[in-house]
C-alpha cells in the first residue's frame, strides 16, 4: 500500500511527468546540436572542395535534421510551461536566479535558430552560398548556446552559487557566479561531447549499413569518412573529460558520487575499491555481490592509491539518492564512451591498414553500436538528475517543496496523454526518417544555379552500379 | 516601479506579436478543411513553412519573459490553468510535427487532420486561457487556491470560441497576400465572413465584460481612463469597416493591416480594462514582480538582442517574399 501511496502522490507524479517529458525531448536535441555540427563541415568542405558529392551529403542529412528539429521544437515547448504547471513554488522561490537562464536561452538561441532554420532547409534557391552558410552556422551555434543556457539553468541547480537567500526566496547577487557556477563548465562540454559523438556514430552507423548492403557506395563512404574523422577528436576528448566530471561531483556533490559507487564506508585504512558489478541496497546499506578493483575508487576521483572518499553512510538516510538506480545508469554510460573509444582505435588501426570502408566486421560493428550515443546521454541523465535527488536545488530546497498546489489528477490526465502523444510521434518519427533513409540521396535535382560555384566537381559513375566491398 | 512598468510593456509586446505571428498560422491551420484540394493545402502549408518556427518563438519568449520578470503570475497562471495550458502545448505539438512530416508523407490525408484539430485545440485552449483569466483566478498569498476546472465557464468558453474566427480572418488576411487565383479568391471570401463573426465576439465581449466583472467597469467608468477608454471599440469599429471595405475592393496588402488594427484594438481595450492587475481581482504587476537586479539585467538582454531578432525575421520573411505558387514546395 505504501508503494501505491507514493505512486499517486503529486510530487511522485511530476517528478514522473518531468522525467518523461524531457527523457523523450532530449533524444531530438542531442541530435539536432550534433547533426548542425556535422552539416557546417560538411557545408564548409562543400565550399572549399567544390565537390558536389558534399552537396549531396549536406542536402541528404538535412533532411533528417529538419524532421528531428521539428520533433525537438515542438517536444521543448512543454518543457518551458511544465516549471509553471507543476513546479510553481520552485518558480516562485528560484525564478530571481534560475530564469534568467531560460529566458537568455530563449532570447539569444531560439530565435537565432528558428530565424535562420527556413534559410538553412529551403534557402538554397534563394540566398548566395555565403549567406547560407553563415544561416548554417548560425542554426548549429544557435543550438550549442541553447545547450549552455540549459546546461547553466541545470548546473546551477546541481552546485547553486550567486546568491543569498532571504524569507524563503533566492535572491541573485551575481549572474556571471551563478552562471559559471561550479559544475558548469565540465557539465556543458560533457554534455555537448555527447551530442557529438551521438550525431557522428548515428552518420557512421547509417552509412556503415547502407555500405554493407553496397548502395550508393562513393556517398556512403564520404558520409561516414567525414563522420568517423569527427569522431576521431570527440571520443578519447569525451572519456578525458567524463573523468574531470567525475571529480567534480566527488568534490561538489560527495553523496552522489557515492551513491553512483555503491559505496557504503568511508574507507578509512587504504584505498576505496572500484566495483565493476554489484547490487547496492539501501535498507541493508550494502552493495551485493560486488566485483570489486582494489583501490580503483580512490585512484579514480582522487588521483591517489589511498585517497579518502565518503561513503554514502556518511549522510542521512532521508539524503541520499537511489544508488541502485544510478550505480547503473552511470556504468551503462562510462560503458558506451569507452566502447567508442575502443571502435575508434579499431579504426584508426584499419585506416592505417587501408581498409576502414572494407573491413565488414567493422562495418557491422559501426551498425550495431548506432543507437548507444542517445542511451548513453539517457542514462547519464539519470545519473545526474536521479543522483541529485532528494534536492531540486542541491542541499537547499527539497523536490518536496517544489511542487505546484495542483491534485494529482491533473498530473496523471496529463501523463496519460504524453504516453499517448509521444508514443504517436515517437513512431511517426521513426517511420518518416526510415523513409528517408531508404530513399536514400537525391543525385537527379539540379544543384541551383545561384550554389553553382566555377569550377565545380559533379560526381561521376554515379548513381552506377555499386563497388564491391 | 518604472522598471516593472517597462517589463510589463516588454511582456504585452511579446505576447500581442506572438497572438499575431502564430495566429497567422495557426489559422492557415483551422482553414484545413475548407482549403480546398490536397495540392492547395500544401500551398497553404507553403506559405508558412520557413516561418512558423520563428514565429511561435514569440510563445517561449513570452513564456520566458513571464517567468522571469513575473514569476509569481508564471507560478499562479500555470498551476490554475494547468489542463488548458496542457492541452494547448499537445495541441502545437501535433499540429509542429505536421510540418516536416506532412512533406514526407505519401498519405497526406492524416497529417491535413492531424494540422487541423492540433490547431483547434490549440487555439480554443488558447481563448480558453484569456477568458478565465478575465473570470478572475483565486489565490491565496501567492499561490493558486483554486480547483483544477475553474477555468471552465461560459464566459471562457466563449472567448475560445471568438479566437477562433479572429485566427480565420488574421490568416485569410495573409494568404491573400502569399497567393493567388483561386486560392487567393477563396481567402478573400474568408476573411471577409470571419471579420464579420470576429465583429460580432468583439462587439459582446466589450458589452458583457464590464457588466459582469466590477472591477472593468470601475476601471473604464472613472477617470482617467474613462477619457480614453472609449477610443479602443472605436478604434475596432473603424478597422472592421476598413477591412471589410479593402477585403470587397481586393486589394492585397490593406486587409491584413486592417486586421491587425483590429486585434489590437481588442487587447488594448483589455489592457485597459485589467491594469495593473495581472491575476485580478488580486494580483498586481508590482506584486508579481522578480527582483530589481533581475528585471534590470533581463531587460538589458532584451534591449541589446531584441533589434537582431526582429532584424533577421525580417530578413527571413524577406528571402521568402513574394506569391507562393500552386504545387510549389520550398524542398528543391
Amino acid at each position: 500500500m505504501r508503494l501505491v501511496e507514493t505512486l499517486i502522490e503529486p510530487i511522485f507524479l511530476s517528478q514522473f511527468q518531468f522525467a518523461l517529458t524531457i527523457g523523450f525531448h532530449i533524444l531530438f536535441p542531442t541530435l539536432t546540436i550534433g547533426l548542425g555540427f556535422y552539416l557546417v563541415v560538411v557545408e564548409l568542405l562543400w565550399l572549399v572542395t567544390r565537390e558536389e558529392l558534399y552537396y549531396r551529403t549536406y542536402r541528404f542529412w538535412a533532411k533528417i535534421f529538419a524532421i528531428n528539429f521539428g520533433v525537438g521544437v515542438v517536444t521543448g515547448v512543454v518543457m518551458e510551461f511544465q516549471f509553471g504547471t507543476n513546479w510553481a513554488r520552485f518558480v516562485t522561490a528560484t525564478a530571481n536566479v534560475f530564469a534568467p537562464f531560460l529566458y537568455f536561452e530563449v532570447l539569444t538561441a531560439f530565435f537565432l535558430e528558428a530565424g535562420f532554420l527556413g534559410i538553412m532547409l529551403f534557402g538554397w534557391k534563394r540566398v548566395r552560398p555565403a549567406v547560407h552558410f553563415t544561416a548554417t552556422i548560425l542554426v548549429a551555434g544557435g543550438a550549442i548556446i541553447s545547450a549552455g543556457w540549459i546546461m547553466a539553468a541545470n548546473s546551477w541547480m546541481q552546485t547553486p552559487a550567486g546568491f543569498q537567500i532571504a524569507n524563503g526566496k533566492f535572491i541573485v547577487t551575481d549572474f556571471a557566479a551563478a552562471m559559471f557556477n561550479p559544475s558548469f563548465p565540465i557539465r556543458v562540454t560533457h554534455m555537448l561531447l555527447a551530442c557529438f559523438e551521438t550525431a557522428v556514430f548515428g552518420v557512421a552507423g547509417i552509412s556503415a549499413y547502407f555500405l554493407l548492403k553496397g548502395t550508393n557506395v562513393l556517398f556512403y563512404r564520404r558520409c561516414m569518412g567525414v563522420a568517423l574523422l569527427m569522431a576521431a577528436v570527440f571520443a578519447p576528448l569525451q572519456v578525458f573529460v567524463g573523468d574531470t566530471g567525475g571529480r567534480e561531483v566527488f568534490r561538489s556533490q560527495p553523496a552522489k558520487l557515492a551513491a553512483i559507487e555503491g559505496h557504503w564506508e568511508t574507507n578509512k585504512n587504504g584505498g576505496a575499491p572500484f566495483s565493476i558489478v554489484g547490487i547496492p541496497d539501501m535498507k541493508k546499506e550494502e552493495t551485493l555481490y560486488r566485483i570489486e578493483i582494489p583501490n580503483g575508487l580512490s585512484l579514480l576521483v582522487t588521483h591517489t592509491r589511498n585517497g579518502r572518499v565518503p561513503g554514502l553512510k556518511e549522510f542521512p538516510r532521508q539524503d541520499r539518492p537511489n544508488s541502485l538506480v544510478i550505480f547503473w545508469t552511470f556504468r551503462l554510460m562510462t560503458g558506451i564512451g569507452f566502447i567508442f573509444l575502443l571502435v575508434m582505435l579499431w579504426a584508426a588501426f584499419l585506416w592505417w591498414r587501408g581498409q576502414i570502408f572494407h573491413n565488414s566486421l567493422f562495418l557491422k560493428t559501426l551498425v550495431v553500436i548506432q543507437p548507444l550515443g542517445w542511451l548513453a546521454v539517457e542514462t547519464g541523465w539519470v545519473t545526474a538528475e536521479v543522483g541529485r535527488q532528494p534536492w531540486l536545488v542541491y542541499n537547499l530546497v527539497r523536490t518536496s517543496q517544489g511542487t505546484s498546489p495542483i491534485p494529482a489528477g491533473n498530473v496523471i490526465w496529463s501523463i496519460a496523454l504524453f504516453v499517448v502523444i509521444f508514443l504517436a510521434i515517437g513512431g511517426s518519427y521513426l517511420h518518416y526518417v526510415f523513409k528517408t533513409l531508404r530513399a536514400g540521396p537525391d543525385f537527379a535535382s539540379p544543384i541551383p544555379p545561384i550554389q553553382r560555384p566555377a569550377g565545380l566537381k559533379v560526381i561521376e559513375n554515379l548513381p552506377g552500379p555499386p563497388e564491391g566491398v | 516601479m518604472l522598471l516593472v512598468d517597462a517589463w510589463a510593456g516588454l511582456v504585452g509586446f511579446a505576447v500581442i506579436l506572438y497572438v499575431l505571428l502564430d495566429g497567422i498560422s495557426l489559422g492557415v491551420g483551422l482553414l484545413f478543411p475548407i482549403g480546398g484540394d490536397e495540392k492547395e493545402r500544401t500551398v497553404l502549408m507553403s506559405t508558412i513553412a520557413p516561418v512558423w518556427d520563428a514565429n511561435q518563438t514569440w510563445l517561449l519568449f513570452g513564456g520566458a519573459s513571464i517567468f522571469a520578470a513575473f514569476p509569481v503570475l508564471f507560478g499562479v497562471l500555470a498551476s490554475a490553468l494547468y489542463i488548458p495550458l496542457m492541452t494547448f502545448v499537445m495541441g502545437l505539438i501535433f499540429r509542429g510535427v505536421t510540418f516536416e512530416f506532412r512533406a514526407d508523407a505519401t498519405q497526406k490525408k492524416i497529417w491535413d487532420r492531424c494540422f487541423f484539430w492540433g490547431s483547434l485545440v490549440a487555439v480554443l485552449s488558447q481563448g480558453i486561457m484569456l477568458g478565465a483569466i478575465l473570470t478572475g483566478i483565486r489565490v491565496s498569498g501567492r499561490e493558486f487556491a483554486g480547483g483544477p476546472l475553474d477555468w471552465f465557464n461560459p464566459f471562457s468558453l466563449m472567448v475560445g470560441l471568438a479566437l477562433v474566427p479572429g485566427y480565420v480572418m488574421l490568416a485569410s488576411c495573409y494568404l491573400v497576400i502569399k497567393t493567388t487565383g483561386v486560392i487567393q479568391q477563396r481567402a478573400y471570401a474568408h476573411a471577409f465572413w470571419a471579420t464579420l463573426a470576429v465583429f460580432f465576439f468583439m462587439a459582446m465581449v466589450t458589452v458583457w465584460t464590464p457588466f459582469h466583472y466590477p472591477l472593468v467597469w470601475k476601471h473604464w467608468f472613472a477617470p482617467p481612463r474613462i477619457y480614453f477608454v472609449w477610443c479602443f471599440p472605436l478604434l475596432g469599429l473603424v478597422a472592421a469597416y476598413k477591412l471589410l471595405a479593402s477585403l470587397k475592393a481586393r486589394r492585397e496588402i490593406a486587409p491584413l493591416a486592417y486586421a491587425v488594427i483590429l486585434f489590437l484594438s481588442g487587447y488594448f481595450g483589455l489592457m485597459t480594462s485589467l491594469y495593473p492587475y495581472v491575476i485580478p481581482p488580486a494580483i498586481t504587476v508590482w506584486d508579481a514582480a522578480a527582483q530589481q537586479e533581475t528585471l534590470r539585467f533581463i531587460l538589458w538582454g532584451a534591449i541589446i538582442v531584441l533589434p537582431f531578432v526582429c532584424g533577421y525575421a525580417i530578413y527571413s520573411y524577406s528571402v521568402f517574399r513574394g506569391k507562393v505558387g500552386s504545387g510549389e514546395t520550398y524542398y528543391s
